[in-house]
């Protein structure tokens, strides 16, 4: 468990970071899944700059339309923020059942998200979250809109050279009522299915639904066919039972010795269901 | 004369561990000291055509490096430590297992060089610039493929993968005799599957060859020191015994599989001498899930027959049990004398076969772990009476008590004789399982369950088991395979001033010894227990040890100690009985102090120790000092029994099982500490319970270990259970000084069978009425067993 040597960089800014990468730098910030992959040298970076010390990109800030959660916020300060359980409790919901109280003390939202596993819970919640993924690169900032961000297995629009410095989740009437529900490997505790629903109620009616999974296939995915389904009707145990088919259809459902595909499959469901029925 | 006997003393050696100040083989550092990186076969079969090391020779700070051809041909390799001949009187295969793989690998792990450097990373490193050329050959990897015609052959020259078969118990026609009278039939077949020991620390040991002396010191991670010097000094490098010292510091957890001299041990001290510095290896948590001896892979099927009362008439079980690669230190005991002599379990089942094939496979080794073969006795046994009771439609805890053996004391009246070689020394089954019964509110518990409609499915599984532990008379195990005795040895050493320094072949690496011989001693000689410490560990400071497994410290090593204690007090008696000018007949030792009976003459014993180092005043023809050896061989094995339940609650939708209840009432004979018991039941529990829920190594048909991580391989964590509800009854021993009979493996003994029962029987209720779901019982199998 000896990682091959490489040269460690410590970041006083995202600025500073990105200048320290060069030509096979990476980013390193809580470590949780880099640090096992060196261990295990299936990556050998030249250079690790590290930007767990950069404090300007590990708050939480509740602004007047969205809350910003940086991107080195740990899984820690998400669970325990205030802003964001009023805000959006399906973020503190899924922080919360994250790893061990080791991963979450170190674990940040925006490693993970970088890191794009593909039974991280973070996709799926920031999917039905409507966030933006904020970025900085040595010619400035862009954001990226979540729903283009994920873009397959351990593939997202990050590039080259780009550190994820926050996360904006819009303060909405659907992420003030949001729920994730997830059913855990029970050694990584990682997502063998998760589901992160949002559902915006008005004059007694869905008015805006965002529903995601995660952990079913090679990366986070919405459920459009359920979130039309309940748009217009009462948020009732009878309407998300209809509503909720197959949630995995048109998805290359992964097959493992924890979940082969006919189960997971299954449980894509169950948990689509269940996370909808904790808005009840 | 119990001021310490019996309560719960806080662990005098937790302080060192708590505050992170123990000494752990990795811990120590020797001047001038090299470190190992062993290259291992990435593949389960293969020939390997050639190595070429030319580069990793040259690699920043390389010492030396070896492959199986440099070790010279005398060194064959690690033996095994106990023979068990096939049926028709033919030796048991027992192929070499070589120091490094010369011509072929046998599973994925096995050693191909050691890589010596100036540090680990630069070990590591190099290894990775070797070169091997491999012929890939194809893998079998369960027991019963690998006994089928034409499997690939682990060993060329043992034929059928078989090391060894072996049967035990009343001839096959008596048990199918017995077997068709009976009026119903339970039939069971199942796989006890691989387990992964999972030690904290990892395996680490340290070579050390010294010029001046021409001698070596082995520092390693193990639970029996004195037995690594014998077995690697005499059967593996041919060096004098003497000039060997084997330190076994703090070692953190074993659970079995440090009890066996593995190869790197071996390999330190060989290659300390070649290069002429200490080496240090130890294991990464990888190497430990590969190479660490693993535990039960049973595949079993187990036929019970009982009559119109419910009574067991007969017990057929054939089972297919996989050694590995190689036959690790205690292997061929394992699925045989400490396996098939179990099956009698606490029924009177009057006729018992028992049927085993040893198999080899390419695959790591297996050997003793918790438990060590009882738990799958017990799992056998248990699994089929719950399985009946179904079946029957009676209830599973009357159907026990129907067959349990009647009480029995082992003084009043005789050790009861089993059908499978054992005569168990005393035993009284009844109140274990009614106290469990009590604790759990059975009758309560029924109606709920009966009551269940909120999709969710109740469970409640039952175990009764019986272990064999305090291993062992050694004549009763020589004559059943062991190459080596199984008692212990102690000594007492008085120190001038009254203090006493006990030596025990035991080995503590997290059980206690410490606290619990302590209290022992302090007691049986009326002194503090500050006045007591315990050493262990160190061959040169310990005369000699059988180590620490089957549940036998306190029932061996205990006794050994009160030997040594009893003849201390003997000989301080004669030296009081001179100072008092009394009889030593006319004395009577109590809370510290000799008194002449029915006086106030008294002289205490650290008078008395004092006298034995300044005999100035001393009897005549006396030697002086107070210092005493003993060796204890017990009369018997110890047999500690118990009830076990779990209850269960089944998610329908997903499968998902939650334990809610877990009640253990165990017998352990005598309590020296309770709070140590406890936490040794607990831990059991928690190894017991993890096999039935969580655990389990799954080989691929290539032969690679596919949950070989931390986040693939399931280890238990406290949130996965309930709080425990455990009691205890009290059947001392009567064959050894204290009555204690073992308390370390019980838990994961008893507890497994009862958590599968408790998901079965809940499958029943539910109407999915399936004999069996495979452990670990994960979800989706028990989501499986609900589609059918």
């Amino acid at each position: 468990m000896i990682p091959t040597s490489f040269e460690y960089k410590n970041a006083g800014s995202v600025a500073d970071a990105i200048g320290m990468l060069g030509d096979d730098g990476q980013i390193l910030g809580g470590g949780q899944s880099l640090i096992p992959a060196l261990k295990l040298r299936l990556n050998s970076p030249g250079v690790l700059v590290d930007i767990s010390k950069v404090d300007a990109i590990k708050g939480i800030s509740d602004n007047e339309k969205s809350i910003t959660v940086g991107g080195g916020a740990t899984h820690a300060s998400i669970a325990s923020n205030a802003d964001l359980d009023s805000a959006a409790p399906m973020l503190v919901q899924a922080a919360r059942e994250i790893g061990d109280i080791q991963v979450r003390n170190r674990g940040t939202i925006g490693g993970s998200i970088a890191h794009a596993d593909p039974a991280a819970d973070w996709p799926a919640v920031l999917l039905a979250s409507d966030a933006n993924v904020m970025i900085q690169n040595k010619d400035g900032k862009r954001t990226v809109d979540i729903d283009q961000f994920f873009k397959g297995f351990y593939e997202t629009a990050l590039e080259e050279g780009e550190v994820i410095t926050g996360i904006s989740i819009p303060k909405s009437g659907f992420n003030k009522n949001s729920a994730y529900a997830k059913f855990k490997q029970p050694a990584s505790r990682f997502a063998i299915v998760g589901c992160a629903a949002a559902v915006d109620i008005d004059g007694g009616v869905v008015k805006e639904a965002r529903v995601a999974m995660t952990g079913v296939s090679e990366c986070a995915y919405r459920v459009t066919a359920v979130e039309k389904a309940l748009v217009g009707k009462a948020l009732t145990a009878e309407n998300i039972e209809a509503a909720v088919g197959d949630v995995t259809e048109g998805r290359d459902v992964m097959s493992d010795h924890y979940a082969s595909e006919k189960y997971r499959t299954h449980l894509a469901s169950v948990y689509a269901k269940r996370a909808l029925k904790k808005l009840l | 004369m119990t001021k310490y006997i019996g309560k719960s003393i806080k662990r005098v050696e937790d302080k060192r561990f708590i505050t992170g100040q123990g000494s752990y083989t990795d811990d120590i550092k020797i001047p001038n000291m090299t470190h190992a990186y062993i290259l291992r076969s990435p593949y389960a079969h293969a020939n390997i055509n050639s190595i070429d090391t030319t580069a990793a020779a040259e690699a920043d700070g390389v010492v030396a490096i070896f492959t199986g051809s440099d070790i010279p041909e005398a060194i064959a390799g690690v033996p095994c430590g106990w023979q068990v001949d096939f049926k028709n009187g033919d030796t048991m295969k027992e192929p070499p297992h070589p120091l490094l793989c010369r011509t072929k690998v046998r599973h994925v792990g096995d050693g191909i060089a050691i890589v010596i450097a100036n540090t680990k990373t630069q070990a590591k490193d190099a290894s990775e610039l070797i070169e091997v050329d491999y012929d890939i050959l194809d893998a079998v990897t369960c027991p019963k493929k690998a006994a089928e015609e034409g499997a690939p052959l682990v060993h060329n020259d043992v034929p059928n993968n078989m090391a060894f078969d072996w049967e035990l118990g009343n001839p096959k026609e008596e048990v199918s005799a017995a077997m068709a009278t009976a009026s119903h039939v339970t039939e069971l077949d199942f796989i006890n599957q691989r387990m992964v020991p999972n030690a904290m620390e990892p395996r680490s040991a340290i070579g050390l060859y010294d010029t001046a002396y021409d001698k070596y010191t082995l520092y390693t991670s193990t639970q029996n020191p004195h037995l690594i010097r014998l077995l690697m000094c005499a059967f593996v490098l041919g060096i004098p015994e003497h000039k060997v010292r084997v330190v076994g510091p703090d070692v953190g957890g074993g659970f079995g599989s440090k009890i066996f001299h593995y190869v790197e041990e071996a390999l330190v001290i060989w290659a300390s001498k070649e290069i002429g510095r200490p080496i240090k290896w130890t294991s990464d948590r990888s190497e430990a899930f590969l190479t660490d001896a693993h535990g039960r892979d049973h595949i079993t099927n187990a036929k019970m027959g009982f009559d119109a009362d419910g009574k067991i008439v007969a017990l057929q079980a054939y089972t297919y049990a996989n050694m590995g690669g190689y036959l690790s230190t205690f292997a061929p005991a394992v699925p045989t004398y400490l396996h098939g002599t179990l099956l009698q379990g606490l029924y009177t089942t009057p006729k018992i076969n028992v049927d085993v094939k040893a198999m080899f496979t390419h695959t790591n080794a297996v050997d003793a772990y918790r438990g060590a073969g009882r738990p799958e006795a017990t799992y056998l046994l248990e699994r089929l009476l719950d399985l009946a009771a179904l079946e029957m439609n009676t209830d599973p805890a009357e159907l026990r008590m129907k067959n349990f053996i009647p009480a029995f004391d082992g003084v009043e009246q005789e050790g009861y004789v089993t059908q499978v070689a054992l005569q168990y020394d005393s035993g009284n089954y009844e109140p274990v399982l009614k106290r469990a019964l009590e604790m759990v509110g059975y009758e309560a518990f029924r109606e709920e369950q009966a009551a269940q409609s909120n999709g969710k499915l109740l469970g409640i599984g039952f175990s009764t088991y019986i272990e064999a532990c305090g291993i062992a008379p050694s004549a009763v195990v020589g004559a059943l395979g062991a190459r080596a005795g199984l008692f212990e040895s102690a000594q007492v050493r008085v120190q001038p001033t009254g203090k006493v320094s006990v030596y025990t072949g035991s080995h503590s690496h997290g059980q206690g010894h410490e606290t619990t011989f302590a209290q022992v001693v302090a007691d049986r000689m009326g002194i503090p227990l500050e006045d007591v410490d315990i050493i262990h560990g160190d061959s040169d400071s310990v005369a000699f040890g059988m180590g620490t497994y089957g549940s036998r410290s306190l029932a061996v090593g205990g006794s050994a100690i009160v030997k040594s204690v009893d003849k201390v007090l003997e000989k301080g008696a004669k030296i009081a009985a001179h100072l008092l000018e009394a009889s030593a007949d006319d004395l009577e030792y109590a809370e510290g102090k000799w008194t002449v009976k029915g006086t106030d003459k008294s002289v205490g014993f650290g008078d008395v120790s004092l006298t034995a180092y300044v005999p100035h005043n001393y009897p005549e023809g006396l030697e002086p000092g107070l210092d005493m050896n003993a060796f204890y061989d017990p009369a018997n094995f110890t047999y500690p029994f118990g009830a076990h339940i779990a209850i269960v609650e089944i998610d329908k939708e997903t499968g998902h099982v939650k334990l809610k209840r877990f009640i253990a009432v165990d017998d352990v004979g005598n309590v020296i500490n309770p709070m140590i018991v406890d936490g040794q039941i607990h831990g059991g529990l928690a190894q017991g319970i993890g096999q039935a829920m969580l655990e389990g190594a799954q080989y691929d048909d290539t032969g690679q270990l596919i949950n070989g991580s931390y986040m693939d391989y399931c280890m238990p964590r406290a949130d996965d259970f309930p709080s425990f509800e455990i009691d205890r009854t009290v059947t001392p021993c009567p064959h050894n000084p204290l009555g204690v009979k073992g308390a370390g493996e019980a838990g994961a003994i008893g507890s497994t069978p009862a958590v599968v029962n408790a998901v079965v029987d809940a499958l029943w209720k539910g109407g999915f009425k399936v004999k069996d779901v495979p452990m670990p019982m994960t979800p989706e199998r028990v989501w499986n067993a609900m589609q059918s």
